[in-house]
């Protein structure tokens, strides 16, 4: 039986109430971060369990506790990133639907480790029917105690209230999110100076994501080298993966990381494989900001080692070869699926939600957008394959923040694997004018018609 | 551009909501209630803002309009016209587009005679493409108030209209 850390109790009937999450061990970490042990020794259980930020970037978790400004004085902060926009993404909302008890524990015993007495979750507005469910999960959890004055005699206070976003993906990159919790708009900060120094109001805060802080209670209950013994490497515990597209088992699934990709996707406890048996064409594995791979690079890196559920096998090859655990958003896509019209829609999702602050994103992400469009819709030129690789390459790392990073990758990835695709619409503009082109005629068997065109 | 006009009423039960909202922050920062203050404005005035409005918002987080106008303009969840009794909001994001999310809405528009981001002459119902909203192993899938609709098909977008129509939906 594969270890369950989020998922231990998601089938006790009833677990999404208060009373049954208690009955089962609910809040008992909070009686013992706050009887037993002193904030310092709960940052130190965190660290030993090497956990890292679930929210995409993957930065260990302890690490950025340690580094909260305790000696200036100033109140501190521990706001949740609920904000869960990435496409492919929604295990965050699954796990505040189902247990939303668990998210609050966790967010109790992290705001101990920091000292802070008023912490926020921040929700993407979408999800209003969640807000509510936490806004009464934490009113129950004020009624029993766990907030408010003095918790448990302790002599440890703590407010926590839930906040809501109203539409906007850029709000989920962490000092964005803040700006928005002061009821602005959500235009990144720079950094330094980082959240850990001056965040909310210009006080010292913590951001974490939602499974991270969610992971805490069993953290702290089982102590941090349990947690650490459990995965592979520097890619400790469990990983929720959420599946989308052409599978016939999508949904979330919590994997111990070092788990086979091959597994995953053929096992019937898992994926079970392709759905309707089409052909496998491509893969996202961790969300639509992450770099998009062929068949012969999921199951496999480029030196032929198996490709594993982690940090460091996805990311195997760099950016050519490999992509990123990401959010874990897992996206298949089958033989239908036309990869200029997939990168097209990914670029104006990215377009769409730029911000607008740094040039090379507001207007790079415009022009990708636009020749994607052209390309996809049988208008496209030869050169305009190598002008979109110019501009994610003026894009990348020429920016506030992650965003134009995000934006200029997929882009890079799929001219990388897949230029054949491009070609393709580009020379022969007659087969792509039907949007459902590759739903008629796959790329299989049309791919002959290129190679028999010379290449100017 | 078309001027529209809108009752304003802050009923007991949204000022008490407004301050409940307002509590959950330093009294200092009162402007952080803004976004979820704008939602529970929205959501009991036919979902919109007009100008008015927002400055009714401005006067009691005690900031300027601007500050306001700033953020309703950024965030795709305001509407700044008057939108359809029911609103359907489509994801059109790459999981539900490759499951045909983008056909069900053009298949929705045509039924009801109206372009995405237009609104039926009866006042009844929008039609609205979004980005991915969360439900991607769910797709295709569209949002109605504060719900999901998922795994969508022709026939299930007929269901919804008619429950609609007949005053059968629940959106908040
Ligand atoms: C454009 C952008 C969007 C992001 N969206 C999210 C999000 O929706 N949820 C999330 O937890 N982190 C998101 N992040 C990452 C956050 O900035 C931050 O790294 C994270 O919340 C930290 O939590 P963690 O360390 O627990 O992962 C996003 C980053 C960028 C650049
Ligand atoms: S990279 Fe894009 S989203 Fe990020 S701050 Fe710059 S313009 Fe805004
Ligand atoms: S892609 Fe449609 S909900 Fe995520």
């Amino acid at each position: 039986m594969a270890t369950k850390i989020l998922f231990e109790k998601l089938d006790i009937p009833g677990i999404e109430t208060y009373e049954v999450y208690r009955k089962n061990g609910g809040y008992t970490s909070v009686e013992k971060a706050l009887k037993t042990m002193s904030p310092d020794e709960v940052t130190e259980q965190v660290k030993l369990s090497g956990i890292r930020g679930r929210g995409g970037a993957g930065f260990p978790m302890g690490m950025k506790w340690s580094f909260i400004d305790k000696a200036s004085g100033k109140p501190r902060h521990l706001v949740v990133n609920a904000d869960e926009s990435e496409p492919g993404t929604y295990k965050d909302r699954f796990l505040m639907h189902h247990i939303p008890h668990l998210l609050i524990e966790g967010a109790i015993v992290a705001s101990y480790a920091l000292g802070a007495n008023l912490s926020y979750i921040y929700i993407r507005g979408e999800y209003m029917w969640i807000y509510k469910i936490l806004e009464k999960a934490l009113a129950e959890a004020y009624d029993n105690g766990w907030l408010g004055k003095n918790i448990l005699g302790s002599g440890f206070d703590l407010d926590l209230h839930v906040h809501c976003g109203a539409g906007a993906y850029v709000c989920g990159e962490e000092t964005a999110l803040l700006e928005s919790l002061e009821g602005k708009r959500g235009n990144p900060r720079m950094k330094p100076p980082f959240p850990a120094v001056s965040g909310v109001w210009a006080e010292p805060t913590v951001v974490n994501n939602v499974e991270s802080i969610s992971s805490v209670s069993w953290i702290v209950n089982h102590g941090g080298e349990a947690y650490a013994n459990v995965g592979i490497g520097k890619s400790t515990g469990t990983k929720l993966i959420c599946a989308s597209g052409h599978i016939k088992n999508p949904g979330v699934y919590e994997v111990e990381m070092g788990m086979p990709v091959e597994e995953f996707f053929y096992s019937d406890e898992y994926l079970g494989g392709m759905i309707d048996d089409r052909p496998l064409k491509a893969v996202i594995p961790g969300g639509a900001s992450m770099q998009i791979l062929p068949t012969q690079y999921i199951f496999k890196t480029a030196n032929g080692d198996p490709r594993l559920m982690s940090y460091e096998s996805w990311a195997d090859g760099g950016k050519l070869t490999g992509s990123g655990l990401g959010s874990g958003g897992f996206m298949v896509f089958n033989d239908t699926v036309c990869i200029v019209r997939n990168t097209w829609n990914i670029s104006r999702f990215f377009h769409h939600e730029s911000c607008g602050q740094c040039t090379p994103c507001r207007e790079g992400t415009g022009w990708m957008e636009k020749i994607l469009y052209r390309i996809e819709n049988g208008l496209g030129r030869e050169e305009d394959i190598n002008i979109l690789y110019d501009i994610q390459s003026q894009i990348e790392g020429n920016t506030i923040c992650p965003l134009g990073d995000a934006a200029s990758w997929p882009v890079a990835a799929a001219i990388h694997h897949f230029r054949e695709e491009f070609e393709y619409h580009v020379r022969f503009p007659e087969k792509v004018k039907n949007k459902d082109h590759f739903r008629n005629e796959p790329m299989d068997k049309v791919r002959h018609l290129i190679n028999s065109m010379a290449v100017s | 551009m078309k001027e529209y006009t809108q009752q304003i009423n802050f009923t007991d039960e949204l000022k008490a909501r407004i301050r409940e909202l307002i509590s959950r922050y330093p009294a200092e920062h009162k402007k952080s209630a803004l976004l979820p203050v704008l939602h529970a404005v929205q959501d009991a005035h036919d979902n919109w803002l007009s100008v008015p409005l927002m400055d009714k918002v401005a006067e009691i987080l005690e900031i300027k309009p601007i500050e306001v106008y700033e953020v309703v303009t950024f965030y795709t969840m305001y509407n700044q016209k008057p939108m359809g009794k029911y609103m359907l909001e489509f994801c059109r994001t790459t999981c539900c587009a490759i499951q045909r999310g983008e056909d069900l809405m053009e298949y929705t528009c045509n039924k009801l005679g109206i372009k995405p981001g237009e609104t039926t002459p009866d006042g009844m119902f929008s039609v609205v493409g979004v980005e991915c909203l969360g439900a991607c192993g769910y797709g295709p899938m569209l949002q109605l108030g504060d719900y999901y609709h998922e795994h969508l098909t022709e026939e299930k977008i007929d269901a919804l209209l008619e429950d609609c129509r007949q005053g059968k939906v629940n959106l908040h």
